[in-house]
C-alpha cells in the first residue's frame, strides 16, 4: 500500500473517532477539544488533497477562532462545573437510526456512481490563481463581496445580540 | 494516489456523525459543534471534487472558502444568541428554550 | 555507495540533507524513508536549538531587567551568572509534581506541552539566511497566525483544567486579550504581504530591498505591539497578573510543567522579535549576503537581538495596563489604524510607479501623513473629553455648593 494511502487511512480514522467523541462526550469542554482534533485532522486531509492554503485557513479560522469561541461560550454558560443529567434527548435512538440510514443511502449511491477522475496535477501557482479569481469580475468577485457583507452582518448582529445592555 | 471514493465515504460518515449530534444532543453549544462537523464534511467533499475533477479551475476551493465564511458567521451569531439566552433563562438546553412553540 | 557531494559552504542545510539521504540509501534504506529521516533530523535540530537558546535568553532578560531596575541580576552561578538558568532548571526538576484535586488530568498535562510546541512550530518558517530555513511554504504568514492560535488554546486548556477560580479567570482574560489582539495583528501582517506580493517568509525577505519598516512604519509598530500582547508579557501580562489573579492560568502548575510555560513564554518573546526582524527589518539582508549567504545568519541574529532588547526594555519600563484600557486600546485604536494602514498601503502601492525608491518614498510619506492624522484625531478627541469633564466639574460646583460644603466639612 502506498504511504499516502496509509496516511489517509490514519487521518480519516482519527477524524471519525474524534468526530464521534464530539457528539458523545458528556463533558462539553472535552467535546470542544475533540472538535479541535477533528478540525485539525480535516486540515491534514486538505494537505493530502494539495490544498495547503485551505489547510492553514482551516487551522487559523476553525481552531484559532471558532473552537476557542466555542470553549469560551461553554465556560460562560455552564451552571456548575459538571453538567448533571443526560446529554442526549429522548429521541437519540431515532437520531442514530436516521443518521445510519442516511449514511447507508449515501454510501450506496457513492459506490454505484462511476467516478471519472482526471490525472491532472495541481499547478504550483494555484494559490495566486485562487487569489486572482476572487477579485476577477468575470469569476468570483460577487460571491466574495457577498461573503464580506455576510461577515459584517454577523459581526454587527452578534454584538447587538450579545452585548445589548437594556 | 488515494481514490476519490475514500474521501467521499469519509465525508459522508463525518456528515452523518454531525447529523446525529444535531438531532440527539440537548445542549445548544453541542448542537453548534455538530453543525461545524457537518460543514467540515461538506468542505472535504468540495476540496476532494476540486482536486480530482477540476484541479485547473478554482471553483472547489472558492466554494470551500465560502463555507468557511458561513461557518464563522454562524458560530459568531449562534454563540451570541446562546450567551443572550443564558443571561435571560439561565439555560442553554435546546428543549427548555421552547417559547416559540406555543 | 555514491560519493558525497562536495561540501557546499553557501547552503549547508541542503548539503547536510543530501548527505544524510545518500548515506542512508547507501546502507539499504528506501529513498522515501531516508528523506523522511533527514527531515525528522532537521526538525529535531531546529527544536533543540530553540530550546537551548532559551537558556541564554532567560539569562539575558534577567540581566537586562536587573540593569533597568538598577540592580545586578544573576551573578552567582558561573561567569556573569551564565549558568543560573541551568541551576533554576535543576531546582524546578526537583520540585514536587502536583496535580490539583478535580483537575482534568489529560488536558492539564497536555497544556504546557502545547504551549511550547506552538512556539517551536513558528521557527519552521523563519528564514535564518537565504539558504538556511526550515521550509518556505507559500502561506508562511497565515501559518504563523494559525500556530499562534494553538498557543491561545494551550493557555485556555491550562486555565480550565486546573479546577481553580483564578486559573479560570486567567483563561477568560486570555480569550478576551489574545483573540482581540489577533485582529490588528493579522491586518498589520497583511501590509508586508501586500508589499512583497507573497505570503512566503523568504519571499518577503527577498522583497525588502528597502526595509518594510521604512515602507510601512505604522504596520510595523502595530505588529510589534500586538505580538507583545500575544506573548502576554508586561505591559500586557493580564493573563498572569500577580496582584490581581495571583498567577492566572498557571497558578496550579509546579516543577517542570511550570517550567515549560516559562520556557514557552521566553521563547515566544524571542520568536516575535525574530518575526519582526524578518518581516520589517529585512531579515537576513545586509551587505555581502549575495557573495556569502551564511553572513545572513549573523545579520538576522543581530536584528533579532535588537528587537528582543526592545521587548525587554518595554517590559522593564511599562506598568501593567488595566483590562478595559487594554481592550479599548485594541478595538478603538489599533484596529481602525491598522485597517487604515492596509487601505493606504494598497492604494499608494498601486498608484506609484514601480521604481523602488519612488515607491518607498511615497509609502513612507503616506505613512507619515496617516500617523499625523491619527495623532491629530487623538488630540482632538482628548481635548473634547477634557472640555466635557471640566464643564461637568464646573456644573457640579455651581449646582451643589451645599453638598460641596458638606463634603468639605466631612473631610475635616
Amino acid at each position: 500500500m502506498p504511504p499516502l494511502q496509509i496516511v489517509f487511512l490514519v487521518a480519516s480514522a482519527a477524524t471519525l473517532v474524534s468526530g464521534l467523541l464530539v457528539v458523545v462526550s458528556r463533558n462539553l469542554i472535552h467535546a470542544a477539544l475533540w472538535l479541535i482534533v477533528t478540525l485539525f485532522m480535516v486540515a491534514v486531509l486538505f494537505v493530502l488533497l494539495e490544498a495547503g492554503f485551505l489547510a492553514t485557513v482551516q487551522v487559523v479560522l476553525y481552531i484559532g477562532a471558532i473552537a476557542i469561541m466555542i470553549i469560551f461560550a461553554v465556560m460562560l454558560t455552564r451552571r456548575v462545573m459538571k453538567d448533571p443529567g443526560p446529554q442526549t434527548n429522548k429521541q437519540w435512538w431515532l437520531a442514530a437510526l436516521v443518521s445510519l440510514a442516511i449514511f447507508a443511502a449515501l454510501a450506496a449511491i457513492l459506490f454505484q456512481v462511476p467516478w471519472t477522475v482526471t490525472n491532472a496535477s495541481v499547478s504550483p501557482d494555484s494559490l495566486t490563481d485562487l487569489g486572482k479569481s476572487l477579485v476577477d469580475t468575470n469569476r468570483f468577485v460577487l460571491p466574495f463581496e457577498v461573503a464580506s457583507v455576510l461577515l459584517i452582518a454577523a459581526l454587527i448582529g452578534s454584538i447587538v445580540i450579545a452585548g445589548g445592555r437594556d | 494516489m488515494v481514490p476519490l471514493l475514500w474521501y467521499l465515504t469519509l465525508a459522508a460518515a463525518l456528515f452523518c456523525v454531525g447529523l446525529y449530534g444535531v438531532l440527539a444532543r440537548r445542549n445548544a453549544v453541542a448542537i453548534l459543534m455538530s453543525i461545524e462537523l457537518m460543514l467540515n464534511a461538506v468542505n472535504i467533499n468540495l476540496v476532494a471534487f476540486w482536486r480530482y475533477l477540476t484541479p485547473a479551475a478554482m471553483n472547489g476551493q472558492v466554494f470551500a472558502i465560502m463555507v468557511f465564511v458561513v461557518a464563522a458567521s454562524e458560530a459568531a451569531v449562534g454563540l451570541a444568541l446562546m450567551i443572550s439566552i443564558y443571561r435571560r433563562r439561565q439555560t442553554v438546553v435546546a428543549e427548555e428554550v421552547d417559547l416559540m412553540k406555543w | 555507495m555514491p560519493p558525497l557531494p562536495p561540501f557546499d559552504f553557501n547552503s549547508p542545510i541542503s548539503w547536510a540533507g543530501q548527505a544524510i539521504v545518500i548515506l542512508l540509501t547507501g546502507v539499504g534504506v528506501p529513498r522515501d524513508l531516508a528523506g523522511a529521516i533527514a527531515t525528522l533530523l532537521g526538525v529535531i535540530v531546529l527544536a533543540s536549538y530553540g530550546l537551548t537558546i532559551t537558556l541564554l535568553l532567560i539569562w539575558a532578560e534577567r540581566k537586562l531587567v536587573g540593569r533597568l531596575q538598577d540592580r545586578l541580576g544573576p551573578n552567582r552561578v558561573g561567569p556573569y551568572g551564565l549558568l543560573q538558568t541551568i541551576a533554576d532548571a535543576f531546582k524546578l526538576f526537583t520540585k514536587e509534581d502536583i496535580t490539583p484535586t478535580g483537575a482534568d488530568v489529560v488536558v492539564y498535562n497536555l497544556a504546557p506541552l502545547l504551549s511550547v510546541v506552538s512556539v517551536l512550530l513558528i521557527w519552521a518558517v523563519i528564514p535564518f539566511a537565504s539558504t538556511v530555513f526550515g521550509t518556505n511554504i507559500n502561506v508562511g504568514v497565515i501559518y504563523v497566525v494559525g500556530v499562534g492560535g494553538l498557543g491561545t488554546l494551550a493557555i485556555m486548556m491550562a486555565g480550565w483544567s486546573s479546577n481553580n477560580k483564578y486559573a479560570l479567570l486567567g483563561a477568560f482574560r486570555t480569550a478576551a486579550q489574545l483573540i482581540s489582539y489577533e485582529v490588528p495583528m493579522i491586518l498589520a501582517l497583511l501590509v508586508p504581504v501586500l508589499l512583497a506580493r507573497s505570503m512566503g517568509m523568504n519571499d518577503i525577505v527577498k522583497g525588502q530591498t528597502v526595509w518594510y519598516i521604512v515602507l510601512a512604519p505604522i504596520a510595523g509598530l502595530i505588529f510589534f505591539i500586538t505580538s507583545m500582547a500575544e506573548v502576554g508579557r508586561a505591559p500586557f501580562d493580564l493573563l498572569e497578573a500577580e496582584s490581581e489573579i495571583v498567577a492566572g492560568f498557571h497558578i496550579e502548575y509546579t516543577g517542570l510543567k511550570f517550567g515549560m510555560f516559562f520556557v514557552g513564554e521566553f521563547l515566544h518573546a524571542f520568536t516575535i522579535s525574530a518575526l519582526a526582524a524578518t518581516l520589517f527589518f529585512g531579515g537576513w539582508r545586509g551587505p555581502w549576503t549575495d557573495q556569502v549567504p551564511l553572513l545572513g545568519v549573523v545579520y538576522f541574529f543581530v536584528k533579532t537581538a535588537f528587537a528582543f532588547f526592545v521587548v525587554i526594555w518595554v517590559r522593564g519600563s511599562m506598568p501593567r495596563i488595566r483590562i478595559d484600557h487594554m481592550l479599548a486600546f485594541n478595538w478603538k485604536f489599533l484596529t481602525p489604524v491598522s485597517l487604515a494602514a492596509v487601505v493606504v498601503t494598497a492604494v499608494v502601492d498601486k498608484l506609484t510607479p514601480s521604481s523602488e525608491w519612488t515607491r518607498a518614498g511615497a509609502l513612507f510619506l503616506a505613512n507619515v501623513i496617516l500617523g499625523a492624522v491619527v495623532v491629530w484625531i487623538l488630540a482632538a478627541t482628548a481635548r473634547r473629553q477634557r472640555m466635557q469633564e471640566e464643564g461637568s466639574r464646573q456644573e457640579a460646583k455651581h449646582a451643589g455648593p451645599a453638598q460641596g460644603a458638606e463634603a468639605h466639612a466631612g473631610a475635616h
